[in-house]
Parts: structure tokens; C-alpha cells; sequence
């Protein structure tokens, strides 16, 4: 495969970026979208440029480390998979891709494709917990969770916080993030001490890390390589009113 | 200058040690913890487990990750489950077989009393990881489910999905992160660990890399907890993470802790297999798919048909052929081995004919597409994805790669180094598997390592050392720093002719050659002179763009592929030394008539401590003699 790559290149946080363009050729269809950059990293180098950075890590799909804008869609055309599972075979032969970090007021860009997403470690700071100190747990099977419960919550724990439902959203909004998290939680009978607490601390700290609000328009759960529901959101909306007119305390 | 090795195990019955051992250790005044700082490398299961738990007893913690956060540690892609001798399955399972499994799978080159205590503690793992809301798998009675799992006849295996680490790791990256936001923790992303400082023959902080900045800076400490993982890496190819390296424990090495059994790693069985030479990594499908695929490859070789296409008797099921007791789920080493023969024996399937299938048309005939898509549905998805294949309708295909190094720094059963005050946990120690892990049990070690053992033996180390207060002044840490700086720039000045992609890759695969599934004398004495002479031109010839006050990805890994060509120099000279075979470690010369390992209890029951002599020396080692006082060493049978 031919393909003709427009790539968003910027020095560091506080220099100008720009699109660039590359010809990346010999590209094999097998080959993941971040092996072909792979490629097109190691030609630049034998060049004598600078090679493109973009975070990856795991290259299965779960560390949640991999990000890219892929022709503006948050991790490509693929529905359901990260960037570093989207294979090339995707693509047409001769088309042109053009390549960007997430982009939002809460993460800036560190340089080129990588961006800073601690933002998303705070909010999980805030409350995205159980409280419970390693030792005094009892045994296992004597808090018993409904079968249903238990696969619901792991719908929403399946989140690997790699912020695309940020960076897919109009509003830059990292609710699917937040609700997840609150969901996977609030659902199981360990969560439920910290429920409203947790949900008012944790939506509070996204306000604070300069995400947008949520105006459900769903781009969120399209982008998601988890597919999380926005129902999620639904749910968190709902512990959160719930702790304010319960006069919750953070 | 050899190194003195006391495992320090505690005396008395094998079940009473551990209980006896945390009532003799000392303890640190509550109100003195906080005077104490602890320096953990590393956010995996072990690290974040660990960090969590030391800052909840009150310690002052200090945390570092080479990721943009803790929960991306590469803990996060085990798929298959954590074992647990919770024996609810009413199906005879115990501490004392949990135990058994673990010392014979090893294929008895570890330590009983570490591997009891690491059954001893995988009923805690459970409860705590419940407590912290990890959505394990459930019956519809609400109670926890389980499955078997490769090498176990009985099923103590939890899961959740096929993302069993991902769920433990957020229960701890969780905790971790209640801790940092309480001020018990200052979490360090991004950062890389590049040097050990030893002041007076303790260990007292580490110099790092900020990889954004790029700023070299030192960290002192009382104590140090290296939870840094394994190195399998160093095969270019395997189902580790890009970014999981040697560097932290190969420095510490070099500072004087010894390496034990390097040589020994982990082949997994059932990976997607290697498509092309671009490829960087490979794709491991979690050995639970063995509970119901089915492994084979034609009998005749070179048949070239649809799989589909071929008959019943004309298939070759050669784990259940050959190990009728255990078949598909017969260990992962053996699995490998059986998969590799047939494949020289040109059977093996796809493209490369480097593949064997995996053949879930049985289990779907039986348990209909829902049952079998409820168990799988997400590692069918993948393997979908990555291949352009339907596995409902067509066999996968599998073939072995490097998943985990059962070698790391030697360690005592209190988890400490060589060096005093080094701690390593999780898959960076030698500790528990011996010469082969057996599944879902790397999870229950670095939990273990982190929520258990490591909180309560750095209080002993702490409260029975003396420490003098040291600062980030200090000569040692001044010239650690020069060192690391110095490193840094000639990686950069040396502007040669080959990337550092095409080094590793060229390291890898002469590793898996000479190291991998099966090794023999003049195949690793060939790797190490290529090994040498591969170094050489490294340090001659290696392009690192960039510079070294930026982001800088091909500097990052220029390091670590640098400490890989030494590390590969001492798997093989301890693969060499090791003239038996045991578990991953297979020597050709070492075999039974039929073809099967074949141990050398008499010359090899113990474990092979390396340590540095200089560059240019050979290594020094120092052997533990294993002791056996309750298990019988007997030839490991999966027949």
C-alpha cells in the first residue's frame, strides 16, 4: 500500500504545531496503524529527522496508552477498537490519512501525537475508589453480588481511560470517563458507602480540570473502543443530583 | 568477592513460617513511619499493590512509572484469571495443593517456603481485591465463579472476562491513587529509573530521568522496592508491553545486586503468530481458550488444505496424544515444546508453517456459539481483529512467544536483594515459579509481593538498620548522576547508521534462535559471540535522533536496548552453565528417550546467582542449594 500521511508535528508545549506531510510507501495491510508509523519512524530516522512521537504502550488493546485523531475520528475508523488494534487493511490503497493527538483544554500537548492525560488521574483521586485498606477484608464469597450486577459493573470497568471520549466530544466533556468509573462502583453492594460521595467529588473534579459538560450528544460512546453506554452518564447524573439534595459532603 | 546468599528462611513446620516469621520480624513505631521514605520503581500489580499498602501503614512512598499514569502498567493485558486455594469448588483444592502445583510446575527450582506462603496468601488477594469492588466473575447465586486453567486439575482460577489483570491492576492503581491524593504518595509518571545509588552497602535512592523534561535528578530513600517487571523484551518479539525493560533491576545488577536463573523464560504456548518483519510484538490468547480448544495440526506434513477440509483421522490432536491425563491443558512449557516439534516436523500450519490450530468446533457443537462467545467472545474479537479471521468458523491458529522471565534479582524471603535495603517484588524477583510458571499465577505473586509480604518485611529492614540521613548532595549521588548524564550523551553523539529498532530486532531474533524453546551447547556459545559482536556495533553505530532535554522515544529505548545485549550475554551464559533441562529451560543434551526434559537434581537443584564483576569480566556465581523437606522431587508426568 501507498499512503499519503498529513501528521500533526509540534516541538514541545509551548511551540506552534503544524500538519506535515509524509509519503509513507511499502505499507502491508497486516500491519497495525502503529506499526505503520513504526515504519515511517524508522525512514525518518535513516533520513536524519525526527521521528513522530505518539504514546503506545501494550499493542493489545488494554493499557489504554494509545490515542491519535485518525482522520477525526478518536482512535480511527474502527468501531470498538483502539489505534493500536485498527489494522491497515482498514485503509484504501492511495489514501490520504491525517493524524492528530486528542485534542482538549485538559490535555495539552506534550509533543506531537502525545498528549498529557493526568487530568483523568485526578478525578479517579477524587473518589474513583473503595475505600479499603489492604488486611481487613472478609472472605470473599460472604458479600454475594447478583450475576447481573456484577456484569453490568464490568461493562463500565472495562474502561481503559485512554480519553477518547474527550477528545470525541464537542464539548471536550470526560463524563463517559467519570461515569464509568461511577457506575462500575455504585453498582456493587462495596460501593454503595462511598456512592453519592463519590459521585459528587468525582464530577466536581472534572469541572475543576477544565472538561466541557455533557449535552449527550453521544460521540462519546461511538468513539469508545470499550463501547461504554452513556447510560452510564444517565446513572451518574442521577447519584450526583441525588447527593446534592441528600446535602452530601464531598 | 562472591556474594554470601542466606535466604534467611524461617525455621520450623513449612505451614507455621510465615505466621512464626511476621511475629519475629520487628516493628516500625507507628509515629516513626512517616519519618521513613520508600522508594517504589514501577506500578504494576507488585508496585501499585505495594505502594498503596506501605503508604496506608503511614510510610512516606515515592512512586515512579515510565507511562503517562500508573494504570497502564503492563499488569493490565493478563487476560486468563489469578489462582486462589480457596477450595470453593468443593473439588479438593488446599493451601498444601496450591503449593504442590506451584513447587512441580516449577519444576522443583524454587524455594518451598516461598511458594507456601504465596498459597498461603492467595485466599487474601481474593477478599481484598472483592473488597476493593473488582467485578470477579459470579454464578447466578451471586457467588464467585472459577475455572481450571493450564496445569491444574482443579478449578481455583478467578476471572474477570478476559481482563483478569486489567481489574486487579485498577483495584490497586486505585488505591494508589486514594493514597497520592491523601499526600501518602508522590506519584513520579513518566519518569525512568536509570541508576541505584548504595551508600555504605545500603541501597539509598535511585537517579531518574524525567522523559518529558528530560532533567536528571536524584531520590532519596530509606529503603528501595524495585517492582519493575520481567524482560522478556529482550527477545525484540514477545507479549510484552514496548515500553518493559531491564533497566532498573540490570542497574542495580551492575550496583552489585546478583541475577538469579536469567536464563529461564517463559515460552507461552497460545500467541497469534508472527505475520511479517515489521511486526512489534506478539499477541498472546489466553490459555483458557485451551480449556475448550482443541490442538492440532495434520498428520501428514505439508498438507496444505483448509482445515475444515481435513478428516478427523487425518488430524494429529498431539497434547491429547501425548499427555492423555492433562492434553490441551498440559503446562505451558510442554505445550510449547510439543507445538515446536511439530512444526520442525513441517506440520506446522499458515503461511510461515510456524503455527498450529486451536479448534473450537467440538466446543461449539456442544455448547452452542452463546456459551462458547459468553467465555471468549472479547479474545475471539481480538484475534478477529488482528488477523482477518473468524474463529467461530475457522480454527485459530497459535504459536508459541516469550511472556515471562522466571529469572530476576535474587531475593530473600523477605523480598530483599543482595544489596541491603534493595527490595524487589513481583515478576522483577526470581522468587516463586522456578523454571516455569504456571498460569494465572504472575498475578497472585505480584499481589502478594505487594499487598502482603513487602508492607510487612521493609518494617523489619527499617526497624533493625541504623540509617544515617543522606541527601541528594551526596558524592555517591553526584557521580551516579555524571554516570547516567554521560551515558545519555553518548547514546546521542554516536549519530551511526542503524536505528535502534533494527539492533533489537536483530538481538531478538538471535535470542530466540539460540535461547528460546531449545537450547544447546555450540547453538548458545554462537549467540554469545553474535550477542558480543552485535554490542559492539551498537556502541559504534546506533543512530539516536533527537536530544536529551525533550520527549525523546528513540533515546528512551536506545538504553534499554543497550542493557538488553548485556542482559542476553548473561541469559546465556547461565543457559550454558545449566547443562540439565528443567521447565522453560530445555538443553537438547538433557533428554529422556521419548524426548521429554529430563532433570539433573543431583548437580542442579539450586538456583544461579550472577553477579557483576566488570564489564570485562565474566560474571560470578554463587549457587542456593534448593532444599526439599517436604516435597518428593519426581520427573515432572503430564502423561
Amino acid at each position: 500500500m501507498r499512503l499519503t500521511l498529513h501528521v500533526w508535528r509540534q516541538a514541545g508545549p509551548d511551540q506552534p504545531g503544524k500538519m506535515v506531510q509524509y509519503e509513507a510507501t511499502d505499507i502491508s495491510g497486516d500491519m497495525s496503524f502503529l506499526e505503520m508509523l513504526d515504519v515511517v519512524n524508522e525512514r525518518l530516522t535513516d533520513r536524519g529527522e525526527v521521528p513522530i512521537a505518539f504514546d503506545h504502550d501494550c499493542r493489545e488493546g488494554i493499557c489504554g496508552m494509545c490515542s491519535l485523531m485518525i482522520n477525526g475520528v478518536a482512535h480511527g475508523p474502527m468501531k470498538g477498537t483502539a489505534t493500536c488494534q485498527l489494522h491497515m487493511r482498514s485503509f484504501k490503497d492511495g489514501a490520504t490519512i491525517y493524524i492528530e493527538p486528542w485534542r482538549a483544554r485538559a490535555f495539552p500537548v506534550i509533543k506531537d501525537l502525545a498528549v498529557d492525560r493526568s487530568a483523568l488521574d485526578r478525578i479517579i483521586q477524587a473518589g474513583g475508589f473503595i475505600t479499603a485498606p489492604t488486611g481487613g477484608a472478609q472472605d470473599a464469597n460472604s458479600i454475594l453480588v447478583p450475576k447481573e450486577s456484577v456484569d453490568t459493573a464490568m461493562d463500565s470497568a472495562a474502561c481503559i481511560g485512554c480519553g477518547a471520549c474527550v477528545a470525541a466530544c464537542p464539548n471536550s466533556s470526560a463524563s463517559l470517563f467519570t461515569a464509568a468509573k461511577i457506575t462500575h462502583l455504585g453498582l456493587l453492594p462495596q460501593g454503595q458507602p462511598e456512592r453519592y460521595r463519590r459521585a459528587l467529588s468525582m464530577v466536581q473534579q472534572m469541572d475543576l480540570e477544565n472538561f466541557g459538560s455533557c449535552t449527550l450528544h453521544g460521540e462519546c460512546q461511538e468513539a469508545c473502543p470499550k463501547e461504554i453506554s452513556i447510560d452510564t452518564i444517565t446513572r451518574m447524573n442521577r447519584d450526583f443530583i441525588r447527593a446534592g439534595i441528600m446535602g452530601t459532603r464531598p | 568477592m562472591t556474594v554470601h546468599l542466606d535466604a534467611r528462611i524461617p525455621t520450623g513446620p513449612l505451614a507455621d513460617k510465615w505466621n512464626r516469621h511476621r511475629f519475629e520480624m520487628k516493628l516500625v513505631n507507628p509515629a516513626n513511619k512517616r519519618k521513613n521514605t520508600i522508594i517504589v520503581v514501577g506500578s504494576g500489580l507488585a508496585g501499585a499493590a505495594g505502594a498503596a499498602s506501605m503508604s496506608e501503614l503511614g510510610y512516606n512512598v515515592k512512586c515512579f512509572c515510565f507511562q503517562d499514569s500508573p494504570r497502564r502498567a503492563h499488569s493490565i493485558a493478563a487476560q486468563g484469571g489469578i489462582n486462589a486455594a480457596k477450595n470453593y469448588q468443593n473439588d479438593g483444592d488446599s493451601i498444601y495443593r496450591l503449593f504442590y502445583d506451584t513447587i512441580k510446575g516449577g519444576d522443583f527450582r524454587s524455594r518451598e517456603a516461598n511458594v507456601y506462603r504465596l498459597a498461603e496468601l492467595s485466599v487474601n488477594i481474593i477478599d481484598q481485591c472483592v473488597a476493593q469492588g473488582v467485578p470477579f466473575a459470579r454464578e447466578y447465586g451471586g457467588l464467585l465463579a472459577n475455572r481450571s486453567f493450564g496445569g491444574a486439575q482443579v478449578s481455583r482460577t478467578f476471572y474477570a472476562r478476559g481482563q483478569t489483570g486489567q481489574q486487579l491492576l485498577l483495584g490497586a492503581y486505585q488505591s494508589l491513587e486514594r493514597q497520592i491524593k491523601r499526600g501518602g504518595v508522590a506519584m513520579c509518571p513518566r519518569t525512568e529509573m536509570l541508576d541505584l545509588v548504595v551508600i555504605n552497602g545500603k541501597a539509598r535512592g535511585i537517579v531518574t530521568r524525567d522523559l518529558v523534561t528530560g532533567e536528571i535528578a536524584s531520590h532519596t530513600a530509606d529503603a528501595v522496592v524495585l517492582a519493575t517487571g520481567g524482560y522478556g523484551n529482550v527477545f525484540f518479539l514477545s507479549t510484552n508491553a514496548q515500553g518493559s525493560n531491564a533497566t532498573a533491576i540490570w542497574r542495580a545488577y551492575k550496583r552489585g545486586a546478583a541475577f538469579a536463573n536469567p536464563c529461564f523464560t517463559q515460552i507461552h504456548p497460545t500467541c497469534i503468530p508472527v505475520s511479517g518483519e515489521y511486526q512489534s510484538k506478539l499477541t498472546l490468547m489466553s490459555e483458557s481458550l485451551r480449556n475448550d480448544g482443541r490442538v492440532w495440526v495434520p498428520k501428514v506434513a505439508g498438507d496444505k488444505r483448509d482445515p475444515r477440509q481435513i478428516p478427523e483421522n487425518e488430524r494429529d490432536y498431539f497434547l491429547e496424544r501425548k499427555y492423555p491425563s492433562f492434553g490441551n491443558l498440559a503446562p505451558r512449557d510442554i505445550a510449547s515444546r510439543a507445538a515446536k516439534e511439530v512444526c520442525d516436523d513441517g506440520r506446522g500450519v499458515g503461511e510461515t508453517g510456524l503455527g498450529v490450530y486451536l479448534d473450537f468446533a467440538d466446543a461449539i457443537k456442544r455448547l452452542g456459539r452463546a456459551v462458547i462467545r459468553e467465555r471468549y467472545g472479547n479474545l475471539f474479537d481480538i484475534y478477529q481483529r488482528i488477523t482477518d479471521e473468524n474463529p467461530y468458523e475457522v480454527p485459530m491458529r497459535i504459536y508459541p512467544a516469550v511472556h515471562y522471565t522466571m529469572g530476576g534479582l535474587w531475593v530473600d524471603y523477605n523480598l530483599m536483594s543482595t544489596i541491603d535495603g534493595l527490595h524487589v517484588t513481583g515478576e522483577a524477583n526470581f522468587s516463586d515459579h522456578g523454571a516455569n510458571r504456571l498460569g494465572a499465577s504472575a498475578l497472585m505473586q505480584g499481589l502478594a509481593d505487594g499487598y502482603f509480604i513487602i508492607p510487612n518485611t521493609i518494617g523489619d529492614y527499617l526497624a533493625s538498620n541504623k540509617l544515617e540521613k543522606v541527601d541528594a548532595q551526596h558524592p555517591e549521588f553526584k557521580a551516579a548522576e555524571a554516570q547516567v548524564a554521560a551515558r545519555t550523551k553518548k547514546l546521542l553523539s554516536i549519530d551511526g547508521k542503524r536505528t535502534v529498532m533494527s539492533f533489537h530486532r536483530e538481538l531478538g531474533k538471535t535470542m530466540w534462535d539460540y535461547c528460546g524453546m531449545s537450547r544447546n551447547e555450540a547453538g548458545l556459545k554462537t549467540a554469545l559471540a553474535k550477542v558480543r559482536q552485535l554490542k559492539e556495533q551498537f556502541w559504534k553505530d546506533v543512530n539516536v535522533p533527537g536530544s536529551d532535554a525533550e520527549l525523546n522515544q528513540a533515546l528512551e529505548k536506545a538504553g534499554r536496548v543497550a542493557d538488553f545485549f548485556e542482559l542476553a550475554e548473561l541469559m546465556c551464559i547461565d543457559a550454558l552453565h545449566r547443562r540439565e533441562s528443567c521447565g522453560g529451560h530445555f538443553r537438547e543434551e538433557s533428554q529422556t528417550a521419548d524426548g521429554e526434559a529430563l532433570r539433573d537434581d543431583e548437580n542442579f537443584a539450586y538456583v544461579a546467582a550472577w553477579e557483576y564483576a566488570g564489564d570485562s569480566e565474566a560474571p560470578i556465581l554463587t549457587k542456593e542449594p534448593l532444599v526439599f523437606e517436604n516435597v518428593k522431587l519426581s520427573q515432572r508426568s503430564y502423561k
